[in-house]
């Protein structure tokens, strides 16, 4: 079995949120990028488990500039057995996408991870897109994943709970919370991800069909109200007559 | 202009955010409404009160699988000349508005808070820290709407219903079980909200956090911690690496407000925070506080709220 990992860096979680260029450029300045929360902890993780327990052979796959090469190699040490850059700005989801489906169908790829959402721009959309790029199934907020054979067997979240599903390769599936346990690399995964291919590849041509144009942060918040803890009949008087929302 | 609504109604029911989604598409044209499953004409017929001119079922789908409900979008769509469709931000509408956005090579806003504005639409980024504008380039467009994110009015009649056959094609997953719990408010749909954090000590006091939102009528959530202890079940857990939530009323007992957990609530209409820390960094974000133990705070707001409830 071939395992594709989708793998995107992320704005570490405590990075200040601000913009340059009249707002519309984020601003890197001082940010520190990590991989994807949810590409790690989950479907990376998964993959691995996967690779020990079943011989997979784990490809991490990023669409991103020179920059992007030390959670690349983050993702070598915690276990992928090489890795694949399409060298370009990730232009949008669907440019994204479509030079990862292309990848994996060329390449024969059976099951293609992402994670839930990137962090930053939360669309949630690079998975679903790449199954449609590729006709496969796609079963979305996975929360474990078992394969035998050429059949996968899925938990996936719905409203309020959990649905068991089935499927059979190849498949896409976002990966969320309970699929796998996060991993710190240890010391010899630090050093056999040096050597261990990181391939660049030239993009295939896609167009572009959405495009952020500006940015704005949410207004400040007006003063907390302070109550005793002998106000609570007050406290629920102000929720219905002032905030309404009881 | 035609404006297509996709509509998840495989419960039976139909859900407050697919009504607000349904209102959000009769804002920017007339809506046809597409579901799939075996819900009765009678409660279809409702999404007309909220601007459905017509409503479409296919009764050949009856589980959701992602590739065939695109398909069926994807060919209601071709059909009617739609120029724009719309799909909650829930669930299902973030495994199924991607997919089609790449089959329709239509330009896609994930998670609109707000009706488009010619080709823009404004939506979250950056786990709620900050707004985008999105240009979609395109002819055909495809918007996911945030839940909560408009106030749905009803200002119509019921509306027809007619069987369609979308020629969806076979499913490529099968749905072996549902493992639901019974009677639980799916949280990213709630309007009250009632969590906590490590500061409860440990599982066996979560029912003082439960009878509030019992009282309430609200959902349940939690701190991450919380979860990955497994003192409460992982969908949960709110924060950027969790459940994105906006509900109207967001009560936060024992939980410090880090960064991270911030970025799940901070969209919240109004923000309750009891903290024994009068430094908790939560209470900036907060519109009300109490300093003071959850233990004593919660049990005393539970009897005010019951208090309240029975003279409304
Ligand atoms: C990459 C990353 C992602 C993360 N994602 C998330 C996320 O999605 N969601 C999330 O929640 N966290 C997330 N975290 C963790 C986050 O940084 C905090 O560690 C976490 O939110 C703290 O949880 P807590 O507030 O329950 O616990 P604590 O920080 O331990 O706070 C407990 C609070 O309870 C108060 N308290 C104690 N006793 C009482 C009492 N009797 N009555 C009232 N108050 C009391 C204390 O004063 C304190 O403020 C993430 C962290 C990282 C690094
Ligand atoms: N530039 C990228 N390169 C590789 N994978 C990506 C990239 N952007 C997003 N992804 C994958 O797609 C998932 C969903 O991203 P998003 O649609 O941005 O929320 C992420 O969790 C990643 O697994």
């Amino acid at each position: 079995m071939k395992i594709l990992v989708c793998i995107s860096k992320s704005p570490d979680t405590t990075s200040k949120i601000a913009f340059t260029e009249g707002n519309t450029k984020f601003d890197e300045n001082g940010v520190q990028y990590i991989v994807n929360p949810y590409d790690e902890w989950y479907a990376l993780v998964r993959a691995c488990e996967l690779q020990e327990t079943q011989g997979a052979h784990v490809t991490t796959i990023t669409v991103g500039t020179a920059t992007d090469d030390p959670i690349i190699r983050k993702a070598l040490a915690i276990g992928a057995n090489d890795a694949v850059r399409i060298n370009s700005e990730a232009r949008d989801a669907y440019f994204v996408a479509a030079q990862i489906a292309d990848y994996a169908k060329n390449n024969g790829y059976d099951l293609v991870l992402t994670g839930k959402e990137t962090i930053d721009y939360n669309g949630s959309q690079v998975g679903g897109m790449i199954a449609e790029l590729m006709d496969a199934p796609f079963v979305s907020l996975a929360t474990r994943l078992e394969v035998n054979g050429n059949t996968v067997s899925l938990d996936r979240e719905i409203a309020g709970g959990l649905e068991e599903v089935e499927a059979s390769l190849p498949l896409v599936v976002s990966c969320a919370k309970g699929m796998a346990e996060q991993r710190i690399p240890n010391m010899r995964g630090i050093m056999a991800a040096r050597t261990k291919p990181l391939n660049l590849i030239d993009p295939i041509s896609a167009t572009e069909l959405t495009q952020f144009a500006s940015y704005e942060l949410p207004p400040a918040k007006s003063a907390c109200v302070m109550l005793s803890t002998d106000e609570m009949d007050k406290l629920v008087e102000l929720l219905h007559s002032e905030a309404k929302v009881i | 202009m035609s404006v297509l609504v996709y509509v998840d109604s495989f419960s039976g029911k139909i859900s407050k955010n697919q009504f607000e989604a349904v209102y959000y598409g009769s804002k920017i044209g007339s809506v046809t409404v597409i579901t799939a499953g075996n819900t009765s004409d009678d409660v279809l017929a409702k999404l007309g009160t909220h601007g459905a001119s017509k409503v479409l079922r296919d009764s050949s789908i009856t589980t959701f699988d992602a590739q065939q409900i695109t398909r069926l979008i994807a060919n209601a769509a071709t059909e009617l000349g739609a120029k724009t469709i719309v799909i909650s931000h829930d669930i299902t509408g973030k495994s199924v508005a991607p997919r089609l956005s790449a089959r329709l090579k239509a330009g896609f806003a994930s998670g609109a808070t707000a009706l488009p504005n010619g080709d823009q639409v404004r939506v979250n980024v950056f786990s709620g820290k900050a707004m985008a504008l999105v240009n979609l380039k395109t002819e055909i467009k495809v918007i996911s709407v945030l839940p909560n994110s408009l106030k749905p009015q009803a200002n119509g009649d019921s509306c027809g219903v007619e069987n369609y056959n979308g020629n969806a094609g076979a499913a490529g997953i099968t749905v072996k079980a549902v493992k639901k719990p019974e009677g639980a408010i799916p949280l990213p749909e709630a309007e009250l909200v009632v969590s906590a954090g490590r500061g409860l000590k440990g599982p066996e006091n979560w029912g003082i956090v439960t009878d509030l939102a019992e009282a309430l009528g609200a959902a349940t959530a939690c701190s991450r911690p919380v979860s990955d202890i497994g003192w409460r079940p992982h969908h949960e857990h709110v924060g950027q690496t969790g459940v994105a939530i906006r509900p109207n009323l967001y009560i936060a007992a024992g939980i410090s407000g880090a960064i991270q957990h911030l970025a799940g609530v901070n969209g919240s209409k109004t923000i309750v925070v009891i903290n024994t820390d009068a430094e908790a960094p939560f209470f900036k974000a907060a519109d009300y506080g109490v300093i003071g133990d959850a233990f004593e705070v919660l049990p005393k707001l539970t009897e005010a709220v019951k208090k309240f409830k029975a003279a409304h």
